[in-house]
């Protein structure tokens, strides 16, 4: 097949053409999609809210609050039911071994941990992805617990954790991260 | 200290090839010499710094300003591909000597993986541009190493006697695999 | 040829992965298991025959030397709108908050832009045939990638994690190894053997 002649002038005019009909068609389908992907994001969120809170009624993205405890902000969510606040999730994080592990935690107004969810982390399959609730139980055991005298810290280090065997660094990275969501509760329950 | 565990966390823990499997393609297709993997490296150092730095530029002066960051995937490419064309022409004006080493990989980076990642990798870790320039080099120097290793591996090689089935391509990802299990005891390295 | 051999050719004679090594950083990086692989594989057909329909259909108007830039212009938007698509539809968290097939398969998705197989089907076969045999092409190869995915991505999560489609069929954790970055180059060496003597067989 005969390939078409490049002059300056019919270049110019076909690359802009092509790239104004291809941005028009994103535009277009960006318009479409947006209504479904913020639901998405927002539908994530009410999921984690979900697992973390007790029964709720309202929407927690609307009782959200900045807190800053040394130097990372944490976002509080506040669920109520009745008007009544019935819990607190916390976003945290912490390096773990493989990469940061966020957390969302949700807290009972008594300061004891109701549930925890993992968001995102990077440890080692089948070694650390024991954080998981779907690997295993091993996150039950801060469920009920309340921080002030249940020591955030593996037994090796002289807490109250029993670390997932073969993994003490995401042991500690997680108990890292609940602490600084409890600081984060316990100095937005001052102000 | 901060960009030292930037650099040493790409170069080893979540080396680009090892771990993050992006650039693959020149690492398989040309690593049959030490020479041209040097070269190799070197072009791709030089384009994914200056393509991080320009499309960090683009996405927080011109894509988030005006929202339409959905456009990010191809203005990105396109940003990549000409700033190509034009270290191409740059380098044979000004430095012939740096152009015969380096001027037959250039044409091949457009399509490297390793170089788009990495930049849509620095605007998702939310870096500020020095930490982006930081972490492109680190990438770069990780893409160097595994890819200057593997390639005097596999020059030895040629002196082995491999089964039949296995010579070429076949053995070439056992040895990439044997060396992600190396770099895999690099994890947990950076905390 | 005929279209049937056109469309077959993608599964063994000129399968992108096993026999022509592209694409292998999507290869590698996200067939931890079947379905993410499957996800992988149809992402990236949708756009292999979305942009042959559109690179056959204007090649003949395209000048030269602007080829290869508009063929990438082209391409971008065809990811842009898959990823679109997929952060929207397919974004969900599973019951137990296990990541959505988008979040699973993460950068690898705007990535396809610069997979080789989409951009080299579009300069080398789409602009110098018809519509139909391109659409066909492009349809045969994107189901050869995710036949070479699907089946890597089987292979990795039967012996990685005892189970498959996420069905277990074992207690505990399989040879964790192959879920892990060094069984992906390991398990795609084994079969690239296998698939080579299986096509020399054929032939």
């Amino acid at each position: 097949m005969s390939r078409k002649e490049s002059t300056f002038s019919n270049m110019v005019v076909t690359l802009f053409l092509v790239t104004l009909v291809s941005s028009a068609a994103l535009g277009f389908i960006y318009e479409l999609t947006k209504k479904p992907i913020e639901d998405a994001l927002l539908n994530k969120r009410t999921l984690a809210f979900n697992i973390v809170l007790p029964e709720f009624d309202n929407d927690p993205v609307n009782e959200m609050y900045r807190i800053a405890v040394e130097k990372d902000t944490f976002s509080l969510y506040l669920g109520k039911k009745d008007g009544k606040t019935v819990g607190i999730a916390v976003e945290t994080a912490s390096q773990g071994y493989g990469g940061e592990i966020k957390l969302i935690v949700g807290f009972l107004p008594d300061g004891s941990i109701n549930e925890v969810a993992v968001l995102e982390h990077k440890e080692t399959a089948g070694l650390g992805d024991k954080i998981l609730k779907s690997k295993s139980d091993w996150s039950t055991q801060f469920e009920g617990k309340n921080p002030e005298d249940f020591k955030l810290s593996v037994t090796r280090d002289g807490g109250n954790v029993d670390a997932i065997t073969a993994s003490t660094i995401t042991s500690r990275a997680y108990c890292e991260a609940l602490q600084k969501a409890y600081n984060a509760l316990i100095t937005g329950g001052e102000q | 200290m901060e960009y030292v565990l930037i650099i040493i966390s790409a170069v080893f823990v979540n080396n680009i090839v090892l771990t993050k499997f992006l650039g693959i393609c020149p690492f398989i297709g040309v690593s049959n010499k030490v020479d041209t993997a040097i070269g190799m490296s070197g072009a791709v150092t030089f384009v994914m710094v200056i393509a991080t730095i320009v499309t960090y530029i683009i996405q927080h002066y011109i894509l988030v300003p005006i929202g339409i960051s959905f456009m990010q995937t191809i203005t990105f490419i396109l940003v990549i591909a000409s700033l190509v064309q034009l270290v191409e022409i740059i380098l044979k004006k000004v430095s012939p000597a740096l152009y015969q080493a380096l001027g037959i990989f250039l044409p091949l980076i457009t399509t490297n993986c390793a170089i788009l990642g990495v930049a849509i990798l620095a605007v998702q870790k939310d870096y500020n541009l020095i930490e982006s320039v930081f972490f492109a080099i680190g990438h770069a120097i990780g893409f160097g190493l595994a890819l200057i290793t593997f390639s005097g591996i596999r020059e030895q090689l040629e002196l082995a006697d491999i089964p039949k089935g296995m010579r070429g391509v076949p053995i070439a990802f056992i040895i990439a695999g044997l060396m992600a299990m190396a770099f895999a005891g690099f994890t947990g390295m950076v905390k | 040829m005929s279209q049937w051999k056109n469309f077959t050719k993608g599964f063994i004679k000129e399968n992108p992965v096993f026999v022509l090594f592209l694409g292998l950083c999507p290869t590698l990086g996200t067939t931890n298991s079947a379905i993410n692989g499957i996800g992988m594989g149809l992402a990236t057909t949708f756009v292999l025959v979305m942009s042959n329909l559109v690179v056959s259909l204007i090649a003949r108007l395209i000048p030269d030397k602007v080829r290869i830039p508009s063929y990438i212009v082209i391409i971008a938007s065809f990811v842009t709108i898959v990823d679109l698509i997929m952060k929207a539809f397919l974004n969900n968290p599973g019951p137990n908050f296990e990541p959505s097939l988008y979040d699973q398969l993460g950068i690898f998705i705007p990535l396809i832009v610069v997979n080789c197989i989409v951009l080299g089907r579009a300069e080398a076969f789409a602009s110098k045939n018809s519509v139909m045999t391109s659409l066909i092409d492009g349809f045969g190869i994107g189901m050869g990638f995710t036949f070479a995915l699907l089946l890597l991505g089987s292979v990795r999560e039967i012996l990685g994690s005892g189970s498959i489609f996420n069905i277990k069929f074992i207690q505990g954790d399989g040879i964790l190894l192959f879920v892990s970055p060094p069984g992906a180059f390991l398990a795609l060496g084994f079969l690239i053997m296998l698939m080579n003597k299986l096509s020399r067989k054929i032939s």
